[in-house]
């Protein structure tokens, strides 16, 4: 029996003893990286080119997901308010849950899935190739060449694309509600501005910005820490996405209770 | 001879229980070339990149030029790396970047030359090298292997280091491209006045480069020697190796 629990425990000891490990490899990770992105020498060339590759080339993605959200969310809700005769409700349902929510949300989780894997794969790469180690023999430090110009153009540029995403998925809610369900587009427009409070924009705005923390960071340290080839890329893949998605859902939540709950 | 470049003393370097260094003593003196050989996962690897401080040893002493190396802070070890240049095994091109930039790139990024100077000093290594100044702008992936070794090697003089460490420099290429080669990194230590440490198990290109040669054998320096002391040795391990024998002390775990 005892040699059972010992067994049992055993078991259970060496994924904690390896879980606490890999949490203490993330936490110095963090430190070393927000300390890069915090002293010079900055590389602007390289933020440049992240800038275009996570903001400028995720507008498509970012446009189709938010117009669809702002859409769908235009019509179910019409669907609800309709059998209280509440219709006039709607705008203001597809503002705050586009701003609040679904823009960040969704866009993170595009985002992550397009810009996440990415840099995973580029970063794993070099680092299976020896590529890392060769910067370092070039005096250079891979924290601030790779890592931080990647996280700085995350956290300016999610933001922005959320903002962008706002305008269009509020336009899908408009485009819906006018051409389909028949609401006057003047008092549509109308409501959607009254209700407009800088709260909702603020917070999506917010959740953005530690999205692309997130994102970013994910797809750096999984890259960085992969090893084995081909195969170990491969899981640096799906692990940077898998673990940015869930801890964009996670964050999601604890930013949306700091604001608002009370 | 002359003074001591590199002397690493009772080295010591384990991941988790599988033990690679066990006690490595090694001297380099200025401006020679030392080989070392062994067999694969013997922990040469492990060596050069303990030397260089990719990786840090659990204990033991790297004096360069004298100073300790073991330990010491980021920009103690930034110093170190620009005495330092690196041949890499697979060649670890930056494929982001094209031929030009790979080969400036100590140029451009630490010693802050213009492009336009870098871009000409480039050109100037590679045809020391062997290569045209036509593969200047041209992404590494375009090259072929032996191509790419030559990049590589031009990459690490263009900064004109006191220290190259040349890692299985002949691996994969054909035997007259690994002559090429051998030729070349004479060449360049030679022509740079640098100390050059070669890890290798080719033989032929050992003999080819060495001043020294040491046989590393479950993480010790078992032997050490010139060539013309290699032919004439009687230490069974190193004629296992030379020989190239599945018979003898030394035993293939499988």
């Amino acid at each position: 029996m005892a040699n059972r629990i010992e067994l049992f425990l055993r078991a259970l000891g060496k994924p904690l003893v390896k879980f606490i490990a890999s949490l203490g490899e993330l936490t110095l990770f963090i430190a070393k990286s927000i300390y890069h992105c915090l002293t010079p020498p900055f590389y602007f060339k390289l933020m440049g080119r992240q800038f275009m590759d996570i903001g400028f080339y995720s507008l498509p993605v970012v446009g189709l997901t938010t117009i669809f959200a702002g859409m769908v969310i235009a019509l179910q809700s019409y669907t609800g308010f309709a059998r209280f005769g509440a219709e006039s409700g709607v705008a203001s349902v597809v503002l705050i849950s586009v701003t609040r929510e679904l823009a960040p949300a969704l866009s993170g989780l595009m985002v992550a899935g397009r810009i996440g894997a990415a840099m995973a794969a580029e970063i794993g790469t070099m680092r299976v190739t020896e590529q890392i180690d060769a910067l370092v023999t070039l005096s250079t430090n891979p924290f601030k060449y790779l890592v931080a110009p990647r996280i700085i153009a995350g956290v300016i540029v999610l933001p922005i694309l959320v903002l962008i995403g706002d305008i269009i998925g509020i336009f899908g809610g408009y485009v819906v509600c006018v051409y389909k369900l028949g609401f006057n587009p003047a008092n549509y427009v109308n409501s959607t501005l009254q209700n407009l409070e800088s709260l909702d924009i603020v917070t999506g705005v917010v959740k953005a910005a530690v999205f692309g923390f997130i994102i970013t960071l994910m797809g750096c340290y999984n890259g960085y820490k992969s090893k084995g080839g081909a195969q170990g890329v491969g899981e640096a893949t799906t692990n940077a996405v898998v673990s940015a998605s869930i801890l964009i859902l996670v964050f999601n939540y604890i930013i949306t209770e700091l604001f608002f709950a009370k | 001879m002359s003074e001591s470049k590199i002397k690493i003393s009772n080295l010591h370097k384990a991941f988790g229980k599988k033990v690679v260094l066990d006690g490595v003593d090694l001297e380099l003196r200025k401006g020679e070339s030392l080989v070392v050989i062994g067999g694969s996962g013997t922990g040469k690897s492990v060596l050069i990149k303990c030397i260089q401080g990719l990786l840090t040893p659990d204990s033991g002493s790297i004096l360069i030029d004298g100073e300790e190396t073991v330990g010491a802070d980021r920009e103690q070890q930034a110093a170190l790396h620009s005495k330092m240049g690196m041949l890499f095994q697979g060649g670890a091109l930056f494929d982001s970047l094209t031929v030009w930039e790979n080969v400036a790139f100590g140029l451009l990024e630490n010693q802050k030359m213009p492009r336009k100077q870098a871009k000409t000093e480039a050109i100037r290594v590679l045809r020391q090298v062997g290569l045209a100044p036509d593969v200047a702008d041209l992404s590494p992936s375009e090259l072929s292997g032996g191509m790419q070794k030559r990049v590589s090697l031009a990459r690490a003089i263009a900064t004109k280091p006191e220290i190259i460490f040349f890692d299985e420099p002949t691996t994969g290429l054909d035997p007259i491209m690994a002559a090429v080669i051998n030729d070349l990194i004479i060449e360049s230590a030679k022509g740079l006045g640098a100390t050059a440490l070669t890890i290798t198990h080719d033989m032929a290109s050992a003999r080819k480069i060495a001043d020294r040669i040491a046989m590393l054998y479950k993480g010790k320096i078992i032997w050490e020697g010139t060539v013309k002391e290699l032919d004439k040795t009687d230490n069974p391990y190193v004629l296992q190796f030379i020989n190239g024998s599945s018979q003898g002390p030394i035993k293939v775990e499988i």
